[in-house]
């Protein structure tokens, strides 16, 4: 039986007000708020992040990566296989790319955990994130939030067993873009619900229950997609669960994630399920793809790390000016500093394991760990000086202290200013690198930090990527 | 290894204006830094037979030092960061101790403000290649890694950080009444200490009168072996010391850099100590011109060149012991602060000023009985970096 071995979810600190988006267009919005990925964030470092956290602690090897996302930031090039580097799966990795439907989360799970059962791999992530944008002045605007969430699947010590997987197709536009469309279009209200949603997964859900032999009682918890509150409530009454059932979309605190909304949802259900508890699970986009879980007597051990509940509550409320900025929807005077030239694709090449996954050397000879500060390859020891007498060392999950640092009004950052210092790491090894996600209220001499993977600055050639320190709340 | 003391003179020099020169190309700074150099040697441009060209980012060649019209003889341009111009100093002085030549031109030129931008051309970034292709690509500025200094010095020593940024502040206040004094320097304004506190903040505790200017510039020396310099003048200027240390980036990738000196700084001074038999540098030097880029870094500097102990340079400063009338001036032209720091000029700018003094025609800056004098230079940031010192006589 395959099933889920652990859970990883990732949403932004920052938040967005509806009620501030009501100001600036002068209409009254809804109560709530939205996560909104900030200014360093993207599909592919929330994706990282959640799928960094499902494979924390897990010994055995991952053999497949599923990346599923409406809001791709390349329109050519792998982002399953970047997501891989990043969390240094070894090269034999299969990677797949998931794209262009809200219902690529779930198709990414039922993907793995076909490849699991045909025992083409032993464990599979699946990773879901999205970074969806309305037009300002819409309802879409005010309604789409950013996170990520992923999910390991394998066969042995699952925390939630899936019993049961089927799925329908449907080729009905609700939500689309196209290459000329920066931000998401949508159909009318109702006719989405009433041609689209509703019968979909009415349809689908139905079918799953017949083939199960399930009634709706029988599900301690339900988790699926809607658009919005409205018919997301709609549709649990049509299928006849109580209100205890279903589990909470998160709209008001979050907003509609897309593709990842019912990975998180999911790992909120599977956060709070006991031993032996069914849980239903729907994606929903041009179809749906449904499930019936089952907890295992493991479910215990998830609770242990309430990961949404924390994600939740450290939120940082920013204004519709700054998310403006962010979202780069509005045009900038050129700044005053040198315009960079591409990076160069052949040294990014040499450093991509110091870049994708913070590679640095432990030498052999005096044990001293090191990065170097620009990224080269270290070939002579800075402590020993022995030549070519390293093995490979990796700093991504090592916590550090901030030895010094700076406050720095010209450091190039949408979100001024800039904060950047010296990191030294447990066990050995420094860093001079960018923070990001801080109080500068808080930030002291001596803090603590994790490093976590960002999209730096915009400008020519491909996304560049890298590790910044965030400070560690406890 | 012997010392260089006493091996090489330096007969003539000369220095623009520095600052905001719209009227002036490369050509125009360095023909007027040179010329000044002849006349003040009295030698013309046919006399020169080797020069050194020191210059970051105004020419990656020689062939930079055309408008001088050399004809056909040895140029080269070299580079050491900020060190650049006391590099070419350095190039050209063992080429004359070495006997390859007699007499050498040392010239070092920045034009940085055609760039039309406000900071320096070139990385702003620090940590990335020098074409700004890293695939790394952080961003941080040089105020910055320098307040990374500043930063951990208040909290190793205990200051409040009020008390830091006044200490920070009483640095510019000196550097720019005595820029006030030469017409020579960019700024020229007067400072208060409230004034220099309460400026914005460009990375805490760096104000905007704690940094450095962007500025145009060039300076020259015309050098011949010490035997020889008597023929060109009576008051030649001896070079003392020449030395250079450049680290490895140690500082950055070793956590046992403390972040409050700078290990070159202290090396490159003590090799020039050595070289010119200076034992107590504090009492020995008549002046000192140091690379005070940003007020934190001359703080710092008191100590690692000697003058005060360790985490008591405050104290020093208080007492005005590196103020004009002080027991040991420090940058008694404005430094880098007020006089500018075009990178390839800054060094023989130093040297200029050194040079004055120890002649006696320094005006309403000069020191008292001068005999040795400092130039110490710092390319790079704390924890990656080459610092170079050059130590002259009058005698």
């Amino acid at each position: 039986m395959a099933g889920i071995k652990s859970i990883g979810v990732y949403i932004p600190v920052y938040r967005l007000a509806l009620e501030e988006i009501g100001r600036m267009w002068r209409v009254r919005g809804p109560v709530g708020e939205k996560a909104v990925a900030g200014y360093d964030e993207d599909t592919v470092t929330m994706a990282v992040a959640a799928a960094r956290e499902c494979k924390a602690g897990l010994p055995g090897q991952i053999d497949a990566l599923y990346f599923a996302t409406t809001t791709a930031p390349y329109r050519e090039k792998q982002h399953a296989a970047l997501a891989a580097s990043v969390l240094d799966l070894d090269r034999g990795a299969y990677t797949a790319d998931i794209t262009c439907s809200l219902r690529g989360g779930t198709t990414a799970l039922r993907a793995a955990l076909d490849a699991v059962k045909a025992g083409s791999a032993r464990e599979c992530i699946v990773v879901a994130a999205d970074c969806r944008m309305g037009a300002p002045r819409g309802r879409l605007e005010q309604l789409l939030g950013d996170g990520a969430g992923a999910l390991v699947v394998g066969s042995r010590e699952c925390v939630a067993d899936i019993e049961e997987s089927c799925s329908t197709y449907s080729e009905f536009t609700d939500v689309w873009r196209t290459d000329a469309d920066p931000f998401l279009r949508s159909g009318e209200g109702r006719f989405i619900e009433e041609a689209g949603y509703m019968p979909t997964m009415v349809d689908a859900v139905s079918s799953m229950m017949k083939r199960s032999g399930a009634a709706a009682s029988d599900f301690a918890r339900v988790v699926f997609y809607a658009p919005d509150q409205r018919q997301h409530a709609a549709l649990a009454e049509k299928l006849g669960f109580a209100p205890g059932q279903v589990q909470d979309p998160l709209f008001s605190a979050i907003g509609n994630t897309g593709a990842p909304a019912v990975l998180i949802m999911l790992a909120a259900a599977l956060e709070e399920a006991r031993p032996g508890e069914r849980i239903l699970l729907a994606g929903y986009g041009d179809g749906a793809d449904v499930f019936t879980l089952r907890a295992t007597d493991r479910i215990e051990k998830t609770r242990r790390h309430p990961l949404l509940k924390e994600r939740l509550g450290r939120k940082s409320n920013i204004d519709y000016g700054t998310y403006l900025s962010w979202r780069g929807l509005v045009p900038f005077e050129a700044s005053g500093l040198p315009e960079r030239p591409q990076p160069s694709l052949a040294s990014r090449w040499r450093e991509r394991k110091f870049i994708s996954a913070l590679y640095g050397v432990r030498c052999t000879a005096c044990g001293t760990p090191q990065m170097h500060a620009i990224g080269q390859n270290i070939r002579v020891c800075i402590a020993c000086q022995a030549k070519d007498a390293f093995e490979p060392y990796s700093f991504a999950d090592k916590r550090g202290t901030l030895f010094t640092y700076a406050v720095d009004h010209l450091q190039p950052t949408r979100n001024p200013p800039g904060l950047n210092g010296v990191v030294d790491f447990e066990d050995g090894g420094r860093m001079l690198c960018e923070l990001t996600d801080y109080d500068l209220s808080r930030v002291r001499i001596g803090m603590p930090v994790e490093m976590t993977f960002r999209r730096f600055s915009d400008g020519k050639g491909p996304v560049n990527y890298f590790w910044k320190a965030r400070p560690i709340v406890e | 290894m012997e010392s260089m003391k006493d091996k090489v003179a330096i007969v003539g020099m000369g220095c623009t204006r520095f600052g905001e020169r719209w009227d002036a190309g490369v050509e125009d700074l360095l023909v007027e830094a040179a010329y000044e150099a002849f006349e003040d040697a009295g030698i013309g441009p046919k006399d020169v037979q080797a020069a050194w060209l020191g210059t970051v980012f105004s020419g990656i060649t020689a062939i930079t030092l055309s408008p001088l019209g050399l004809q056909y003889i040895p140029m080269t341009r070299v580079e050491n960061m900020c060190a650049t111009g006391s590099e070419a100093l350095r190039a050209a002085s063992y080429a004359v101790a070495a006997g390859a030549c007699d007499i050498a031109l040392a010239i070092g030129v920045e034009k940085l403000k055609d760039s039309g931008l406000t900071g320096v051309k070139g990385p702003a970034i620090v940590g990335d290649n020098p074409d700004g292709t890293s695939g790394v690509a952080s961003g941080f500025s040089a105020p910055a890694s320098f307040a990374y200094l500043g930063t951990r010095y208040f909290h190793r020593y205990g200051l409040a950080p009020d008390y830091g940024k006044r200490l920070l502040a009483e640095i510019a206040v000196k550097n720019h009444y005595n820029g006030s004094l030469n017409p020579r320097a960019h700024f020229r304004n007067r400072l208060t200490v409230e004034q220099a506190v309460g400026a914005p903040i460009i990375a805490w505790p760096l104000g905007l009168y704690d940094c450095c200017g962007v500025s145009d510039g060039a300076a020259a020396a015309i050098v011949v072996r010490a035997g020889m310099a008597k023929d060109f003048r009576s008051d030649p200027v001896y070079v003392k010391a020449l030395a250079v240390t450049a680290g490895a980036r140690q500082g950055c990738m070793r956590q046992d850099y403390d972040y409050v000196h700078i290990e070159e700084n202290v090396r490159a001074s003590r090799a020039a100590y050595e070289q010119a038999g200076i034992r107590d540098p504090r009492k020995e030097l008549s002046l000192a011109e140091v690379h005070d880029c940003f007020t934190c870094h001359e703080l710092v500097l008191y100590e690692d060149l000697g003058f005060s102990p360790r985490g008591k340079a405050g104290e020093d400063i208080e007492a005005g012991a590196f103020s004009l009338t002080g027991e040991l001036p420090v940058n008694t032209d404005g430094g880098l602060k007020c006089f500018g720091h075009p990178l390839g000029a800054t060094g023989l700018r130093m040297m200029y000023e050194v040079y004055k003094q120890l002649q006696g025609k320094a005006g309403p800056r000069q020191v008292k009985d001068p005999r040795l004098g400092l130039v110490h230079n710092l390319g790079g940031n704390p924890g990656m970096g080459i610092a170079s010192c050059v130590i002259l006589g009058n005698e």
